[in-house]
């Protein structure tokens, strides 16, 4: 709060000379364009996607004879209906959801596994895990996929979620470093006290390690989820099909049949939006945290 | 200490010993097999395949030394591609610039200041081919058939202007897709700014202003060296991510029009062209920009310590 008084001396101080009533007048002038240009900003961001949400609601002759700001005559919700069942995004949504679940209980179960050896035990094994975690972090993930790719194709993985899920899962370094982070902050005592009382290594890792980890757990998990959904182009490399169709490539995947069909392209957007902007409500202090927390430790 | 007692500790220690190997190896077994296959496995792959000739299924594998290195540099579309991402680059300081700029003004006394953060960032929870389609349509330039005018042309024929196809021009359709990128990403910037203003202590600026310091003086003196770890760090994260750009040019223009990257570049040559050999080379020469971008990231942040 003191900082933000301190902020309002920026026009103050320049003018104080030339009397009260002029800074006063600059005061409520700097305050002023503060608004003026923080109200523009949303504009930016809020103006494209309004006309996303008018767009899916006309029709596609009133689409192409109405400009884009003008107010649908009648609702068309049909839409929706099409994006939703011939447009594949409900299969979409379900598929993320599937892949989603599964990677993100996998990254933290593996992800604390070995932050809690690399971080706990001064093993030479740790230290070279360690090294070849970060080093790992080197390369290019994108262009890297032309050699996974033939790997993946070994296994038969290529056309199942069980690629991109093993890419997910297997080279996911930032997780591990948040949580090794993370341990550095637990104090040993803890472990060391439960160890007298005759606790093993799996015990102190479920009972202490695992619990105390709840914070770290969190961020990761926001950071996995919002990278997850956003993810195109593994999605798109190992999952060509129809049926495997996640939020990302269904969206793209509109672009075929339905090019000139805007519309439709519109409300496949609008029903893949809205969940995030209500998940969003709900979880800002968290999300504005995890990624925080998340970036700072990279 | 007694002669037993430290008989007792040894055994105890060599207990302790092959309890924790067992741990370590049991709870390192999956992650290392899954790094080894998925990282260092292709990572080998792709430097012996960068010296071959090869398709995408590895039949008639030829040995060509440094011919696919060569090939790269006089290649002028893989040239350009490298130039556009100069533009990311610009774009990310413009980026980075405004997000601190907007921090400032949201951490000053605003009314709604929650709301303002709120709208700003949530571009970023958008699905990144659900912004790459908004805007495909929002620079549209409308045939008068098919499709009409986007949002941004029908703002400028409202002002009196002329429409202007944005998409298909190649001066203006790489500025168009930094804006994309700006949209989305700068709340990011935003949250960590914002984030790191507020924890600058309160006393400081009630000592500040003790001294009687204005508002551009504690910027100067009191935010910018809390913040300036993390402006360093998003500045070189910012090279690493001009030169990784993939999706909103793909998505939005295909690469066309002189809006391709070098990402693009690659992954069409191996998965379009089926020239693997060709391909690997382009992903060790991006591995080696940026190993060279950390080593000079750890050596700034070093010197800060």
């Amino acid at each position: 709060m003191a900082s933000a008084e301190n902020f309002n001396t920026l026009s103050a101080g320049k003018g104080s000379n030339t009397g009260f009533d002029s800074s006063m007048f600059k005061r409520k002038f700097f305050q002023a364009m503060k608004y003026v240009i923080l109200v523009l900003g949303c504009l930016i961001v809020i103006v494209p996607l309004l006309v996303v949400f008018l767009g899916s609601l006309k029709d596609n002759r009133e689409f192409l004879s109405s400009n884009v700001f003008a107010l649908p005559t009648h609702i068309e919700w049909s839409n929706y209906k099409t994006a939703f069942i011939d447009g594949k995004v409900l299969l979409g949504l379900k598929n993320t959801l599937i892949i989603l679940v599964i990677s993100c209980f996998f990254t933290v179960i593996l992800g604390t596994m070995t932050a809690y050896v690399v971080q706990r035990f001064n093993t030479v094994m740790g230290k070279v895990m360690k090294a070849a975690f970060l080093c790992a972090q080197l390369f290019p993930s994108i262009t890297m996929q032309v050699t996974v790719y033939s790997i993946m194709n070994k296994f038969g993985l290529v056309g199942t979620m069980g690629a991109p899920i093993l890419l997910y899962i297997g080279t996911d370094i930032i997780s591990i470093y948040i949580f090794i982070q993370f341990l550095n902050n637990i104090s040993y005592s803890l472990d060391e006290s439960a160890y007298m009382d005759g606790a093993n290594y799996f015990t102190i890792y479920f009972k202490i390690i695992l619990p105390n980890l709840k914070p770290a757990i969190a961020t990761v998990l926001i950071i996995k989820i919002i990278s997850i959904y956003n993810d195109f182009y593994t999605a798109n490399l190992y999952m060509p099909s129809d049926e495997l169709s996640v939020v990302s490539t269904s969206l793209y995947r509109f672009m075929g049949p339905y090019g000139a069909k805007w519309e439709i392209i519109f409300a496949g957007i609008v029903i893949c939006t809205v969940p995030v902007l209500i998940i969003f409500l709900f979880l800002q202090k968290y999300i504005y945290a995890g990624l925080t927390n998340g970036a700072v430790k990279e | 200490m007694t002669g037993t007692a430290n008989l007792t500790k040894k055994k105890r220690f060599g207990r302790i010993y092959r309890q924790q190997l067992l741990t370590v190896i049991i709870f390192l077994l999956i992650p290392t097999v899954l790094l080894i296959t998925f990282t260092y496995l292709p990572a080998a792959n792709m430097f012996a395949f960068s010296l071959e000739k090869r398709d995408q299924f590895g039949v008639d594998v030829e040995f060509v030394g440094l011919q696919n290195y060569k090939t790269i540099f006089e290649t002028p579309e893989y040239f350009s591609a490298f130039k556009n991402s100069l533009y990311y680059l610009a774009g990310s300081f413009i980026q980075l610039s405004l997000a601190l700029f907007l921090a400032t003004i949201l951490c000053s006394k605003i009314r709604f200041s929650n709301f303002f953060k709120g709208v700003l960032f949530f571009p970023y929870m958008i699905n990144t081919v659900a912004v790459a389609l908004i805007f495909r349509r929002f620079f549209q330039r409308g045939d008068g058939v098919t499709n009409t005018d986007g949002t941004l042309n029908t703002i400028i024929t409202l002002l009196g202007g002329e429409p202007i196809k944005f998409l298909s021009s190649e001066g203006l359709v790489n500025i168009c897709l930094v804006f994309i990128s700006i949209w989305r990403y700068i709340g990011m910037d935003l949250v960590m700014f914002i984030g790191a203003i507020q924890s600058v202590s309160p006393e400081l600026y009630e000592a500040a202003s003790l001294d009687g310091a204005n508002g551009f003086q504690n910027f100067r003196y009191i935010i910018f060296p809390e913040i300036k770890p993390i402006i360093l760090l998003q500045m070189i994260l910012a090279v690493k991510g001009a030169i990784s750009v993939y999706d909103i040019p793909y998505i939005v223009t295909g690469g066309r029009f002189g809006s391709s990257t070098f990402v693009i570049e690659t992954t069409e040559t191996a998965f379009k062209f089926h020239k693997v050999g060709l391909a690997c080379a382009m992903s060790v020469v991006l591995f080696l920009i940026i190993v060279v971008v950390t080593v000079i990231q750890k050596l700034a942040f070093k010197e800060d310590k």
